[in-house]
């Protein structure tokens, strides 16, 4: 029951925080002079008004459901994994890389082969990250930010001296066996880029819920991330729960990129930045409170956004930034959930009064007697 | 009990978000619902908006000026731009252009190349624009620039202004135009005067300011009384560098892509030397036209150089004897006495 009543809670804050969000969106657009309701409607129909729209949400969705989860599970185990851009790149050369090495191997080994080399780069890369973390106690958030940059400079110097022809930004596209994307999506989507990664994306879903919560080493995460100390006095090996949890988080960023690698861009660019699904896959997450369903459903809104966005400033004058921010507030107010939480605590005290009264009033009891005594201990020294 | 509070609580705040929002819908105006056009166009941009002080912004001032030479409306059915965030939203804004049924559709930038290349096969009877690259389809016209010409007089210009015999070049990313403007801006230095020693530095970036602001104060305190930048929205930076330095000493910017003069402006006067101008408006303009016309040079290229006054130097702040110089290499280069290099390992050490 209780349980229950959490995961509400949390569906609640979320769902709140998206409607401030689009609120203070709309407040921005009429103080810009922009018609909010007009907006929000090509919004809607550039997000779902035909299939090519639908797919490319759906496309949008895909890595970012991979980063969300890769986000969650290092988050599980209290770690704040920022290098999910970095390794999710990392995966992208990978399996661009792998599946142009092998131009005439059959697609049932080269597309399995280049989503493997996909992942692995990326748990490779966080693994950096996992082990100084385990052996050193080197701050994760500081590593995998440095690798960020690495990742990024290496990757457009390997991009541009290696896989490039000639003077080129970018490297030839993938052969066709390995693509993720098909004739019969493009058909089915009107020629969006939407692409059979979203299975990917779904089955790991299932595979994250199942390992958080059936697993031992779930488990061992999940009690690392509340407390080091006391999972290690009860025996676990925290050293490689933490580079386990660093791995598998990486594994899955590095998926996210491989997406992007065989589904979106079918090559690999120069990049002037970070990928964005890395940075998009961290609100995700948190969006979602670490869900993996939720983690579906805010990278779909996500998609629904950045999408349907694009269409705002082309069926109106107002600019695109406008969508930027509405999006910023809607992860505003997430990571401002505390507001939220609290509102709804001050709205419900009237038909609860007890409670929070006591909770009150317990720990300035406390430190009231704790006073008292040191008064009377300084008596007592005197 | 608890539950249903919520529940309560969530759905009083969607009403009244509702009932906000319905309030405000009343003094806007609806949507200009213009006619579909024969000849409506869009541009994509390639990273950035259409107020970026250069290459997106003149391919918008083109359209724009065509549109309201056309009598057209900005937005579906008249003219209008898709900005793209990131490279990933290439290819969804030019589907929702095409599904807007925009005719003519112009992809600002040669990283538009695959998006456009794609674009262009499945929809056969859309006209498309590629800007700095070349793509051979029947339904795809390709824009190029000689961006090395203008490069060469920036050079000229920077040589018979500098002081110190020490100018600077700043580049956004490296590529192939980008090498351009460096091997034009080296060899025309050089053709003044040998000894000049020109200092090339990249920011990798084209919309990186704060890179571009450190990369210029390094050079101008190392003595380097002139830059050059080639850097988009990074060479904001070198004008906010300059205009700290300009305090301590006299220090010049040459601009890029568009007239730039006003990016100079200081207390002072004006630290914009000159600018080289890269008519990616005129293009937009006169494609956009030909497609008005029925005469749209699908599956050819157009290079525009200085003798097609495709790129050009504007006077700026240059001095009477540096202008002077500069309209003699001018003429030089369009009766094809000098070539300019296109790579800067073409050129002589």
């Amino acid at each position: 029951m209780r349980i229950k009543n959490i995961h509400l809670g949390n569906l609640w804050i979320s769902v709140t925080s998206v409607i401030l969000g689009l609120l203070v969106g709309a407040i921005i657009m009429l103080l810009s002079g922009f018609n909010p309701i007009e907006n929000y409607i090509s919004l809607f129909t550039g997000a779902v008004g035909s299939p090519n729209a639908i797919g490319e949400v759906l496309r949008e969705a895909t890595p970012l459901i991979l980063t969300g989860l890769g986000f969650a599970v290092a988050n599980s185990a209290g770690f704040f994994n920022i290098g999910l851009a970095g390794q999710a790149l990392a995966g992208w050369l990978a399996s661009v890389s792998f599946a142009l090495a092998f131009p005439h191997a059959p697609g049932f080994l080269l597309l399995p082969g280049a989503i493997l080399a996909g992942a692995i780069a990326g748990a490779l890369w966080s693994g950096i990250a996992g082990f100084l973390r385990a052996y050193f106690g080197a701050s994760e958030v500081i590593t995998t930010i440095m690798l960020n940059y690495v990742a990024l400079y290496a990757t457009n110097a390997i991009v541009k001296g290696m896989l490039a022809k000639g003077d080129g930004d970018y490297s030839p596209t993938i052969p066709v066996q390995a693509r993720l994307r098909t004739p019969f999506l493009e058909h089915l989507t009107q020629n969006s880029t939407f692409h059979w990664g979203i299975l990917i994306s779904l089955a790991a879903v299932i595979v994250v819920w199942w390992l958080m919560k059936k697993t031992t080493l779930g488990f061992e995460i999940r009690a690392v991330g509340m407390n080091e100390d006391a999972s290690r006095y009860a025996g676990m090996s925290t050293k490689r729960t933490i580079i386990s949890a660093m791995l598998i988080s990486g594994c899955l960023a590095g998926l996210g990129g491989a997406m992007e690698g065989l589904g979106n861009f079918q090559n690999i660019i120069v990049n002037t930045a970070l990928p964005s699904i890395g940075f998009d896959g961290m609100s995700v997450s948190l969006l979602a409170t670490g869900s993996p369903v939720g983690i579906v459903l805010a990278a779909i809104l996500f998609g629904l956004l950045k999408i349907g966005g694009l269409n705002i400033s082309i069926a109106s004058t107002t600019p695109p930034e406008i969508v930027d921010i509405v999006i910023a507030a809607v992860i505003f107010f997430v990571g401002a959930n505390y507001i939220i939480r609290y509102l709804g605590i001050k709205l419900h005290r009237p038909s609860k009064p007890q409670p929070p009264v006591a909770a009150n009033t317990a720990p300035q009891a406390a430190v009231d007697t704790r006073a008292e005594q040191a008064a009377e201990e300084g008596e007592d020294n005197q | 009990m608890k539950i249903s509070h919520k529940f309560g609580l969530a759905a009083a705040i969607a009403v009244m978000g509702l009932s906000l929002v319905a309030c405000g819908s009343k003094g806007s105006s609806s949507s200009a619902s213009n006619k579909t056009v024969k000849y409506s166009a869009a541009l994509v941009t390639d990273g950035g908006g259409v107020d970026d002080k250069s290459f997106n912004q003149s391919g918008w001032e083109g359209l724009e000026a065509w549109g309201k030479k056309n009598g057209l409306k900005k937005g579906v059915g008249g003219y209008n731009y898709a900005q793209s965030n990131s490279d990933a939203d290439f290819t969804p804004n030019i589907n929702k252009l095409i599904q807007a049924k925009y005719k003519t559709i112009f992809g600002i930038g040669y990283k538009l190349e695959s998006a456009i290349t794609n674009a262009a096969k499945a929809n056969p009877k859309t006209n498309f624009v590629i800007i700095d690259d070349v793509i051979n389809r029947k339904n795809v016209a390709s824009v190029t620039f000689k961006d090395n010409e203008g490069a060469f007089l920036a050079g000229v210009a920077a040589a018979k202004t500098t002081k110190t015999k020490k100018v600077g070049f700043i580049g956004g990313q490296h590529g192939a135009v980008i090498d351009r403007f460096e091997a034009g801006f080296r060899q025309g230095v050089a053709a003044v005067d040998k000894n000049i020693s020109v200092d090339v530095k990249y920011a990798n970036d084209f919309s990186k300011p704060d890179v571009g602001q450190a990369l210029a104060n390094a050079m101008y305190n190392n003595n380097e009384d002139v830059i050059y930048q080639a850097a988009g929205g990074t060479g904001m930076g070198v004008f906010s560098a300059a205009k700290n330095q300009i305090k301590k000493k006299k220090v010049w910017v040459i601009g890029v892509d568009r007239d730039q003069t006003a990016e100079g402006k200081y207390s002072g006067g004006n630290l914009t030397l000159t600018s080289t101008v890269k008519g990616v408006d005129i293009a937009v303009e006169k494609l956009a036209d030909d497609v008005k016309n029925n005469d749209f040079p699908g599956g050819k290229t157009i290079t525009y150089g200085l003798k097609e006054k495709g790129v050009k130097l504007v006077k700026g702040n240059l001095d009477a004897a540096a202008w002077k110089a500069v309209q003699d290499y001018q003429q030089q280069i369009i009766d094809g006495k000098i070539k300019v290099a296109e790579k800067p390992s073409q050129l002589k050490k």
